[in-house]
């Protein structure tokens, strides 16, 4: 469904991400973890091009997104993202924050959107929230409102950037069981994260990506009992 | 000999505006040179607010598109030679330079001169108000699929107008009180209205008062108005 191709990316001359070829397949749980710094970010950005790659190839169902004459916005429609800042829209109403690509984009009618927004917010678990304002709500609230929110163009991929690195310990829960919830009905999800424990109950594989490359990839269970790169086994002897 | 100084002051005083204000119907002569004054602000503004416009759509705008740089160069140059320069002398340099006919209308060249001054300042306003958005709101309206122009429409600029509307206000405030030296083009602005008064009666204050009151009014005016539309949107900021 998602293929790298030597995916390489530089800031100012200083290299973030340094070939990455990966094969995400459709119904995968693909969990990146690594330390701070270590471009895992920067690799989920890349896959809908809100970071551009210096060079390398990113494909997406067969559409090479890197080249000059792909509808990139298109193929977003089919990527939903969600945040570590929420990045909810705080002018508008949740059901508003739900409603607005569908309808802007021409995908659903207002009528289809307001229901689709209300079995979402069901979904979520905040079926009393439409007419709040993303201010009025907590952390967690607010990211599983993110989720609806990119749930809502019914994308084929779910990237997750650090959902739950900003949130308030006791919040984490609520966002992890609806992530995990989503995992369950079958939604392929990449997703970078810190939680150790979500990468070893959710993940189909876990990639540890260290320097700007992926230094082992993996099944959980091979992958936290069993890590061979010394690099991996550094990281994980901090973080359990 | 204390109540006899005191109403003298009164007597002279109540003189001197009868002098500056009623005498041969000289109010006529301020109402004037308001409308002047006035015409002059509304039409600055709004070429103020259609160059502005302009201009920070492309600032803005060529941090994203790398081949705008050469009209992002030209609006930094206008903006720097703007803020960079005293408004009198912009104004003598075009009156004298571009303006050059013999039937000049001095009025336009007012409002055009004080528009284009306007421009840069609006611009930086529109600019620091679209800036001072958390990029976080772009990239969210750009992963959903929206392109740069809808997120612009539907998610920044929406919220980018209650950072830019108060700035904005006060930019028309100065602008008004700044046309007062449009008199040096020969214009009849209430500046002018009040110190051609105080040398037709040989007393140059009090007129000059009379001005100063209506400058103060009408900017006291705008404030409420804007302090009301302020309050306006404070209502539907959930923030």
């Amino acid at each position: 469904m998602i293929i790298t191709k030597n995916l390489k990316k530089s800031f100012h001359g200083h290299e973030v991400l340094r070939g990455i070829d990966e094969h995400i397949e459709k119904g995968e749980k693909v969990v990146v973890v690594g330390p701070s710094g270590s471009g895992k970010s920067t690799f989920l950005r890349c896959l809908n091009l809100l970071e551009v790659p210096t060079s390398g190839e990113v494909w997406f169902e067969g559409n090479n997104i890197t080249s000059k004459n792909c509808d990139i916005n298109k193929l977003r429609q089919k990527m939903g993202m969600v945040f570590q800042q929420f990045n909810l829209f705080p002018h508008l109403t949740i059901k508003e924050n739900i409603m607005l690509a569908p309808v802007k984009l021409g995908v659903l009618s207002k009528q289809e959107a307001s229901k689709k927004a209300e079995e979402l917010l069901e979904r979520v678990g905040l079926p009393d929230k439409a007419a709040a304002y993303p201010k009025q709500l907590s952390g967690g609230q607010k990211q599983r409102i993110a989720i609806a929110r990119a749930l809502a163009m019914n994308p084929d991929v779910m990237l997750f950037d650090e959902p739950t690195s900003a949130l308030d310990p006791e919040m984490v829960g609520e966002v992890l069981g609806l992530m995990k919830e989503l995992a369950d009905d079958g939604m392929t999800m990449v997703v970078v994260t810190h939680e150790m424990g979500f990468a070893r109950e959710v993940a189909t594989r876990v990639l540890f990506i260290d320097e700007g490359q992926v230094k082992e990839s993996n099944t959980p269970q091979e992958f936290f009992e069993n890590p061979q790169h010394p690099r991996l086994k550094e990281f994980l002897s901090k973080v359990l | 000999m204390k109540g006899i100084m005191m109403t003298g002051f009164f007597q002279n005083f109540s003189d001197a505006f009868y002098k500056a204000v009623i005498k041969d119907q000289r109010y006529l002569a301020y109402l004037d040179g308001l409308k002047i004054t006035i015409l002059i602000s509304i039409f600055a503004i709004l070429i103020g607010i259609a160059i502005g416009l302009l201009v920070a759509v492309v600032k803005v705008s060529a941090v994203q598109r790398k081949e705008l740089w050469i009209f992002n160069k030209i609006c930094n140059i206008y903006i720097t030679i703007i803020r960079g320069t005293p408004v009198m002398v912009q104004l003598l340099i075009i009156y004298n330079l571009i303006f050059t006919s013999r039937d000049t209308n001095a009025l336009l060249v007012g409002a055009v001169c004080f528009g284009i001054n306007s421009g840069a300042y609006v611009a930086e306003i529109i600019r620091a108000g679209i800036e001072s958005i958390d990029k976080g709101q772009m990239e969210a309206g750009r992963s959903l699929g929206l392109n740069y122009l809808q997120t612009m429409k539907e998610i920044i600029i929406p919220q980018a107008i209650k950072n830019i509307l108060p700035a904005l206000g006060n930019e028309f405030i100065v602008l008004i009180k700044e046309t007062s030296v449009a008199g040096v083009i020969a214009v009849t602005d209430l500046t002018k209205a009040a110190q051609y008064i105080g040398s037709a009666t040989y007393d140059i204050l009090p007129p000059l008062y009379v001005a100063a009151v209506c400058y103060l009014v009408i900017v006291l005016g705008l404030t409420k108005l804007l302090n009301l539309f302020e309050r306006r949107m404070a209502q539907g900021d959930h923030n």
